[in-house]
């Protein structure tokens, strides 16, 4: 896959504050980029920089070897982390506005079934849902037919089953070959849609790769869970090593076959034992040191 | 062009959907047109306010042709004491109590009062008739006192239509972030602004005719000048606000800061346009501000037209002045315009 957009060295200072201090990253055409990081981390400045709304105080960001410039407009969707539509305009009104401020746009009764929002054609927009809203509001990203979206925060607010519905629509846009640029404070989210994923803290990208590669490159165990008072074990004894979470002892194994038969050994009743692989939300509270500031 | 009308589109339902807006913006004019013809017809204009004590006017009638003087309000008073209360405080010019004798009470800072006691004093002052004064009435058809000042109230509604229609519509957008939005697709600010302004002006312009007609029908404007030319001194003066308005819009995020700005610009413009009273005697200074004015202009070429018949050549310094304040303003507030906070 070639790189659709490159962002070089990327500044943006505030009075007495570094939104963004040096940021650099490649996107592959076709990919879903993921762009996580707690609240103030510098991703949604990092992101309207890159959409050409806001002018960044130094570096570069290029779209096919290029610096982005009015026309990038025409090829980029946008959907916003708040936003707010016209009012007294029904979805059907609202999409055709939109589509009216484009040279090329898709056709609206396919994004209509795409974004399933038959139902809700004839609505006025301050009558719908979160999760409705927001699937219009990815429509309107949708309506040039763009060839890069994106989507800042996109299920922030939504209850879970939107969320999930929201997750699907990002997949068959996916398929559609659309580059996907995401920002997100749910690292689930960015498990289940990001090709690669960069987390920043503090305006700098600490890490950057694939899930995959960035869990195998800071993490080589499994956690084991058990209820504390289940794990009668002296915990001075060195032999486990462990954390502790409210009324639950996490045991630490990279060695998950020697560590159940050890258990086994100690008579620690496993019957409630919970067993789990490291996640992007491990590596984020490991790599920031701080939860996740919603 | 696809871009403008459709943004121009947009708008306009949006205002027509806008029941409550809408219905305000068609009313309030009708009453203010009404409320000020009434107040201001020649019938109902009772300049003064006299209390008398203890008798009805009639009896004072035989006494002096002060008593049937229409411009004077007699008021029957029974307290003498809340009478002078009511003079210390203004509310009334002046208090006559008979008791064989006239009694009157004015206010030494009123001005009224002192000219109440000049008209009481002269009507008794025989003297006066004896003098050589003629009367000359004017010829010609009647410009009443509601035809004079109709001029006034339809632009000063033109006015805060332009000023608070468009300058609100915009704080709002960019305060919730539609601007934003649209930023986000290739509209361009000019786009944008046109926009806005026509369908502003598209809609003043309906609702004035609309305002204009329909008062028409009861109160019977003077009208001797073309309806062209009055259309054009409204449109262009409509166009050269909605710029004003666009000013104030440009930056401002708060629609608290609009609101005080846009009070700011259009109260001087209400008291020294010429609304209510003709600028003829002022302080130059006064004279001067006002045709820094775009009110100034509109209502003077629309009286101008309706009053007096007047042609282009006539008002043409108004349409220069307007049309320069419009650029100039368009210029400014397209240069200023921000599409976020």
């Amino acid at each position: 896959m070639n790189d659709i957009l490159e962002v070089k060295d990327l500044k943006k200072h505030y009075p007495g504050v570094k939104a963004v201090d040096g940021v650099s990253f490649t996107i592959k055409e076709g990919s879903c980029f993921g762009l996580l990081g707690p609240n103030g981390a510098g991703k949604t400045t990092t992101v309207e920089i890159m959409e050409g709304i806001t002018r960044q105080s130094s570096g570069e960001v290029l779209y096919r070897g290029n610096p982005i410039g009015r026309d990038f407009k025409q090829e980029a969707g946008i959907q916003f982390q708040s936003t707010a539509l016209q009012e007294f305009l029904t979805v059907n009104e609202t999409l055709r506005l939109f589509k009216n401020l484009y040279k090329k746009s898709m056709d609206l009764d396919e994004l209509i079934g795409v974004c399933a929002l038959r139902e809700l054609l004839n609505r006025d927009t301050r009558n719908l849902s979160g999760g409705q809203k927001q699937r219009l509001l990815l429509a309107i990203a949708l309506i040039n037919d763009p060839n890069i979206v994106f989507l800042d925060e996109p299920t922030t607010g939504l209850d879970p089953q939107s969320r999930r519905n929201f997750w699907e629509l990002i997949t068959s846009i996916k398929k559609r070959n659309k580059t996907i640029i995401l920002t997100t404070h749910y690292m689930e989210e960015a498990s289940e849609l990001c090709d690669e994923v960069a987390i920043m803290d503090s305006g700098k990208i600490i890490a950057i790769g694939t899930p995959g590669e960035l869990l195998e490159a800071h993490f080589n165990d499994v956690l084991i869970q058990i209820p504390e008072e289940d794990f009668i074990i002296n915990l001075d004894s060195g032999d486990f090593k462990i954390t502790h979470k409210p009324g639950k002892i996490i045991i630490h194994s990279d060695n998950l076959h020697d560590t159940l038969r050890l258990l086994g050994e100690r008579n620690v009743n496993l019957s409630r034992m919970e067993i789990r692989s490291r996640n992007l939300e491990d590596l984020f509270l490991e790599l920031t040191g701080n939860d996740l500031r919603a | 062009m696809k871009r403008f009308l459709a943004i121009f589109h947009a708008r306009n339902i949006e205002f027509f959907r806008d029941k409550s807006a809408l219905s305000w913006n068609l009313i309030l004019p009708f009453f203010l047109v009404f409320g000020f013809a009434f107040l201001f017809s020649d019938e109902a204009r009772e300049i003064y306010k006299v209390g008398l004590i203890g008798e009805s006017p009639e009896i004072y009638d035989s006494k002096t042709d002060f008593f049937r003087l229409k411009q004077i309000q007699f008021i029957k008073i029974a307290d003498l004491e809340k009478a002078i209360n009511k003079v210390k405080h203004h509310q009334l010019d002046m208090v006559i109590k008979n008791d064989g004798d006239i009694h009157y009470w004015i206010n030494s800072s009123s001005v009224n009062g002192h000219i109440l006691e000049r008209v009481l004093k002269g009507s008794e002052l025989k003297t006066i008739a004896a003098l050589n004064y003629q009367k000359q009435t004017v010829d010609g058809k009647q410009v009443r006192y509601v035809d004079w000042v109709l001029p006034g109230i339809l632009a000063m509604n033109i006015m805060f239509s332009c000023l608070f229609g468009i300058g609100y519509v915009i704080v709002r957008y960019r305060k919730n972030g539609v601007l934003k939005r649209l930023k986000a697709t290739p509209l361009t600010a000019f786009e944008f602004i046109t926009a806005q302004i026509m369908s502003r002006l598209i809609l003043i312009v309906i609702i004035t005719a609309i305002v204009f007609f329909g008062s028409d029908l009861f109160i019977h404007f003077h009208m001797i000048g073309s309806y062209f030319l009055l259309f054009l001194v409204f449109t262009l003066g409509a166009f050269c606000l909605i710029s004003l308005g666009l000013i104030v819009a440009a930056k401002t995020t708060s629609e608290e800061l609009a609101n005080g700005l846009l009070n700011l610009i259009s109260w001087p413009m209400m008291i020294f346009s010429g609304v209510w009273f003709s600028l003829e005697g002022s302080p130059d200074i006064v004279i001067i501000i006002a045709q820094f004015m775009p009110l100034t202009h509109i209502i003077d070429a629309a009286r101008a037209i309706m009053n007096d018949g007047a042609g282009i050549t006539e008002i043409y310094p108004n349409l220069l002045a307007l049309t320069v304040m419009s650029i100039a303003f368009t210029t400014i507030g397209s240069m200023m315009f921000r599409w976020e906070r």
